[in-house]
């Protein structure tokens, strides 16, 4: 998660650094539910998500105009025919921007995915089985660790010349698992030294099935705060792919608008419409997002919650 | 200690062969000639593109077998050598990295380390402080959401373009040349401020949040609950947390640099910078494969010695480290 490393890595390793505050087998599901209700970062970030996702999925259907087509409004600032004005060349912004903002929850989803599924395979192989499998797979994370995504990103993006949304995406997945897999495998570490996990061991299970069956339930509610962490992370990587202009050339994306944007002047011709619309975009979805995760958190675990 | 060090420095040495080879294997795996991609671009007519064509084949080596090129790859490196630009006739790809550096190392090193400082204090004056808290943290929150190119074209739309109080673009009057006199310092002090504020920002958000989540953690502690059992004044309390707290987010300094320098690349492209941002931007748009390569090498080199600049640190800050018992 390179764009947003700083603070998802600090964010999770910060607050959620012992385990035994996220056993949602410890909490009653209704008494979750009531403290999930009160609380009121949960409530403004889901509901700003919900907000920005029913735009993504319903906003290209209130317009009839096409994201790359020329129209004869030049500059335009906004207005009753062009709801957040045109582009220098014409191309209609509020269509621009619903189209991108659809293309950034496939891309955070979809990388989102790929770098969760990643973490975790490394993360609890390394956690769990220690020993050589440890150290080669502690060896490989702090490896890909070091290596900025961005670096790494833009040398293979420029060759590769991504076609579509779905490479990008996954493109961004295999190089952003990294600090997940390190905070899930010191997550999976703790937990193995248990003693339901010893039992289990005992009765012969496999590995992996304990794995699945036993430590992945007692984390969930940490996984699936990781997997917020790297949906928005993944939002922003691509904006900053898209922006230098190595994303799929013919998919909308906000980070392409900002692109066109600078490359032609909006900023020295004041067409604040243009560049403020994407960035606001962005913004607000990982916005929301780091919100819900902060709700999320403090609701998982009572230490954080205000006495 | 030398344990500690020698380790880190091992896997620094993987990372950077790794990184190496992944930078000479690319453009050798990839399908098509990376060549005759440049030459076409060039719209030669058919008998120069085929004395370029056998130029740039020869002058990078590709008519060797892979092996002697992975060597002469290394070899290269370890001279300094990256070969010619093509975006930049003339003009030697390590020649214009290194032009570029300075001005990229004078927004990002500041940047780093001001932001660093000012985020840990923000951060756990915020903490458990309710008032500060429910201000501070949601501004961090959205700064650290803010991607760097948006807040960069903000400050450049309010306080270049309406309100005239700094400049657009450039790293100093295109009337002046670089030399050391008031006029030129003045000039590009004003020019560089801009940028820096975009990635101080941005950065500052996700220390202040990681501090303030850490220091609620350690007030949570046997050891703080002790101090306190024991009527040991709140600052006293604060100040130990603080100290535990600072150990983790050094080790997400490492982390944070990766995304700090993608950060510069693209504060660079708003503002013009004339850094390695501006050059890469150069490079993709005219499909110069050996500056984007050798700019590749130069991003992991200065990630991996500031990695190492940061373990000698933490050695310094954790007396773990050196009695042998493993850090954090």
């Amino acid at each position: 998660m390179a764009a947003a490393e700083p603070s998802a890595e600090s964010a999770v390793a910060g607050t959620l650094l012992d385990p035994l505050a996220v056993e949602p087998s410890k909490v009653r599901r209704g008494e979750a539910l009531t403290v999930a209700f009160r609380n009121r970062k949960l409530i403004f970030g889901l509901s700003l998500l919900s907000l920005l996702l029913l735009l993504a999925v319903v906003g290209p259907l209130l317009t009839d105009l096409d994201p790359f087509e020329f129209y004869d409004a030049l500059g335009q600032p906004p207005s009753s025919e062009h709801w957040l004005g045109t582009t220098s060349p014409g191309q209609d912004v509020y269509t621009q921007f619903v189209h991108g903002l659809r293309a950034s929850f496939i891309v955070g989803a979809v990388a989102g995915c790929v770098a969760a599924a990643l973490g975790m395979v490394v993360g609890f192989a390394a956690g769990y089985f220690g020993g050589v499998v440890d150290d080669l797979l502690s060896m490989l994370t702090n490896v890909v660790l070091v290596i900025p995504t961005i670096a790494v990103l833009i040398i293979v993006a420029a060759y590769l010349s991504v076609g579509s949304l779905l490479s990008e995406a996954v493109l961004i997945g295999v190089t952003s698992w990294p600090w997940a897999a390190r905070a899930i495998r010191a997550q999976t570490f703790s937990l193995a030294s248990r003693d339901f996990v010893s039992l289990a061991r005992l009765s012969g299970q496999g590995g992996w099935r304990i794995i699945v069956k036993e430590i992945a339930p007692n984390m969930s509610s940490y996984l699936f705060l990781t997997f917020i962490l790297l949906f928005g992370g993944s939002i922003l990587i691509c904006a900053t792919l898209d922006f230098l202009g190595l994303g799929p050339s013919q998919v909308m994306s906000l980070g392409l608008m900002l692109n066109v944007a600078v490359s032609n002047s909006a900023l020295q011709l004041g067409m604040w419409w243009w560049f403020i619309t994407p960035g606001v975009a962005i913004t607000a979805v990982v916005f929301a997002l780091y919100i819900t995760n902060v709700g999320l958190d403090e609701v998982f675990n009572p230490k954080l919650r205000r006495s | 200690m030398r344990r500690y060090l020698a380790r880190k420095l091992l896997i620094y040495l993987l990372t950077f062969f790794v990184a190496v080879t992944i930078d000479w294997a690319i453009p050798r795996l990839m399908p098509g000639d990376p060549i005759s991609g440049l030459i076409s671009r060039l719209q030669a007519d058919p008998t120069a593109a085929q004395e370029m064509h056998g130029y740039f084949t020869k002058s990078f080596g590709l008519d060797e077998p892979l092996w002697r090129q992975y060597l002469n790859f290394w070899a290269g490196l370890a001279h300094g050598d990256l070969g010619p630009s093509i975006a930049y006739v003339g003009s030697s790809v390590s020649g214009l990295i290194r032009a570029a550096i300075p001005y990229t190392l004078a927004l990002l090193v500041p940047a780093i380390v001001l932001s660093y400082i000012a985020g840990n204090r923000v951060g756990a004056l915020a903490a458990r402080r309710k008032v500060l808290d429910n201000t501070a943290l949601p501004a961090a929150y959205l700064l650290t959401a803010t991607p760097y190119m948006f807040l960069a074209l903000m400050l450049a739309y309010f306080f270049a373009f309406r309100w005239q109080v700094f400049p657009v673009s450039g790293a100093y009057d295109f009337s002046l040349q670089p030399e050391w006199s008031v006029e030129f310092v003045r000039s590009f002090v004003v020019h560089w401020f801009l940028p820096f504020l975009t990635l101080f920002l941005v950065s500052f958000g996700g220390w202040a949040i990681g501090m303030r989540n850490l220091i609620i953690y350690e007030l949570e502690a046997d050891y703080a609950n002790y101090l306190q059992a024991l009527g040991a004044p709140n600052r006293l309390v604060r100040k130990y947390a603080y100290r535990n707290a600072v150990l983790p987010q050094m080790s997400g300094l490492a982390l944070a640099l990766g995304a700090v320098v993608g950060g510069a690349l693209v504060t660079e492209i708003v503002f013009g910078y004339p850094g390695v941002g501006t050059l890469i931007i150069t490079a993709i748009q005219n499909r110069d494969y050996f500056l984007l390569q050798g700019i590749f090498l130069f991003i992991i080199l200065g990630v991996l010695i500031a990695n190492f600049v940061v373990d000698i640190a933490y050695v310094i800050v954790d007396p773990r480290t050196r009695t042998g018992l493993q850090g954090s």
